[in-house]
């Protein structure tokens, strides 16, 4: 079996007195979709967070194509550059513009010249149905446009994997559709990633694997036919009972 | 309005009004003074457009060590801390005498003794206190998530610093920035203290040969004419950057 391109060992993380990863483990394999689920407060976002290495995790180990990246000795902006985070609040920059927001990463970060980003950006933007708002704020626009952006802007310089945190959650209902469609497009590319959601037809659709998360600790995980169609875990049959409610 | 023009009216029929109106409305006594006034006046200005570039510099250095959180770079912050906790604290009357008198006393060589570039330090010193501050404030104003998310795209945080934090909070900070200006334009009077001849300088000399206070109202009105247009900019400003936030 081939490395896979992200793996948690043991990860365990607390805010204080409260833990809230309680040892995962966890394996992302190349071009595959893993989904996190579970209630509010569950670890999930924190889980994608420590992975992107903007929280540091107390024990155990991350690793990015099998090497470590949690070891002090790691840049973590090095490591950064080959992961993509999405963000449940789009975190786009305001004072920037849609194009500007979308290179500001592969010209700062990645040294790709000014005018070989726009046009790789100018591209991305189109695919996802923003052509015509490159030169908008961002403010201007809507939410589910600006999480597109925002999708976009992760993924502009390729990343080994892509992390989305509950990249739907702030939007209206009737904008959730064109970003589930804007990261099916992506998974169709083959593209790796890991996403916590609250969707759970669209992690049943689009995953290739659910993990439910409970208190910081991955409950139960394996095809989403069984774990959201025939959970075994009393946990998450009461997780899931509740939201058919 | 009705206010102003019953006060206006108590003012003009006061029984002192008419020796008031000669000794400081003297259209003779304004008009022959203001060339010699409006002489000292560039003196002003150009103090104030020196010293205002210097504060502003200064004053984003001062505040980009205070927010650092670098252990390496504590013995810097607290030089900051003292820095602005001192000159923040004294009246800059007398740092402008504390400066202007006590370094020449020290009779080194090397320092400076012209009193116009003692004046400028003295004002830098308590200004850039000041403007550090209000550059502090709207840096501490960007949410966290804009760094977040700079980061997570593999920007340095001295990158995200520059190209996402700082250029949102100097726009926030506009405002407040322009009002210490139009504080510092005034506070340029204070270096008369040490000789040197700009307009209020001149206005008190004038008057004190004619026994007529009218130059300083010659001052008076050369100062508002260089605040008044200010304090329009800070108003359109915060009407702007109030749509925004």
């Amino acid at each position: 079996m081939s490395v896979p391109v992200l793996e948690m060992k043991g990860v365990t993380k607390a805010f204080g007195d409260t833990e809230v990863l309680r040892g995962i483990d966890l394996a992302v394999e190349e071009h595959r979709a893993v989904a996190l689920i579970g209630a509010s407060g569950s670890g999930k976002s924190t889980l994608l967070r420590c992975a992107d290495l903007l929280e540091e995790i107390d024990d155990g180990d991350i690793l990015l194509d099998g090497e470590v990246i949690t070891d002090p000795s790691v840049d973590k902006v090095v490591v950064r550059r080959r992961l993509g985070l999405v963000f449940q609040a789009y975190n786009l920059f305001p004072h920037m513009t849609v194009l500007e927001n979308v290179v500001l990463g592969e010209v700062r970060a990645h040294g790709v010249p000014r005018a070989q980003a726009e046009e790789r950006g100018r591209e991305l933007l189109a695919r996802f149905g923003l052509a015509d708002r490159e030169r908008d704020r961002p403010d201007s626009l809507s939410g589910g446009q600006q999480q597109r952006v925002a999708m976009v802007r992760a993924f502009a310089s390729r990343p080994r994997a892509l992390l989305l945190d509950e990249v739907t959650s702030a939007l209206d209902p009737e904008l959730v559709g064109d970003v589930l469609e804007a990261i099916r497009d992506l998974k169709g590319e083959g593209v790796t990633m890991m996403l916590a959601t609250h969707e759970m037809g669209f992690a049943r659709e689009v995953a290739d694997s659910v993990a439910f998360l409970h208190e910081g600790r991955i409950v139960e995980i394996g095809p989403p036919e069984q774990v959201l169609g025939d959970p075994q875990q009393p946990e998450t049959q009461r997780f899931l009972r509740r939201l058919r409610l | 309005m009705l206010v102003l023009g019953g006060l206006a009216a108590l003012v003009v029929t006061s029984p002192g009004w008419p020796a008031v109106q000669e000794t400081f409305f003297s259209w003779k006594a304004i008009k022959s003074s203001f060339p010699d006034v409006l002489g000292g006046f560039w003196l002003d200005v150009k103090m104030f457009v020196i010293v205002e570039v210097v504060v502003l510099i200064l004053g984003l250095v001062i505040a980009l060590v205070r927010t650092s959180t670098s252990p390496a770079l504590f013995p810097f912050r607290l030089i900051a801390t003292v820095y602005t906790d001192l000159f923040r604290g004294i009246p800059t009357i007398l740092l402008v005498y504390l400066v202007g008198f006590g370094i020449p006393a020290l009779q080194l060589s090397g320092l400076p003794t012209n009193p116009v570039v003692l004046g400028g330090i003295a004002l830098s010193l308590s200004y850039s206190a000041y403007v550090a501050e209000v550059y502090r404030a709207g840096i501490a104003s960007i949410h966290r998530s804009q760094r977040d998310a700079a980061l997570a795209l593999g920007l340095t945080p001295s990158r995200a610093l520059r190209h996402v934090i700082l250029p949102q909070a100097i726009r926030r900070v506009g405002p407040p920035l322009l009002n210490d200006f139009i504080s510092l334009q005034k506070d340029v009077a204070l270096i008369s203290i040490l000789g040197p001849q700009e307009a209020f300088r001149i206005a008190e000399i004038t008057a004190a040969s004619t026994f007529n206070y009218s130059p300083l109202i010659a001052a008076a009105v050369l100062y508002l004419a260089v605040t008044v247009p200010m304090a329009r900019l800070v108003d359109r400003l915060g009407g702007q950057s109030g749509v925004k936030a």
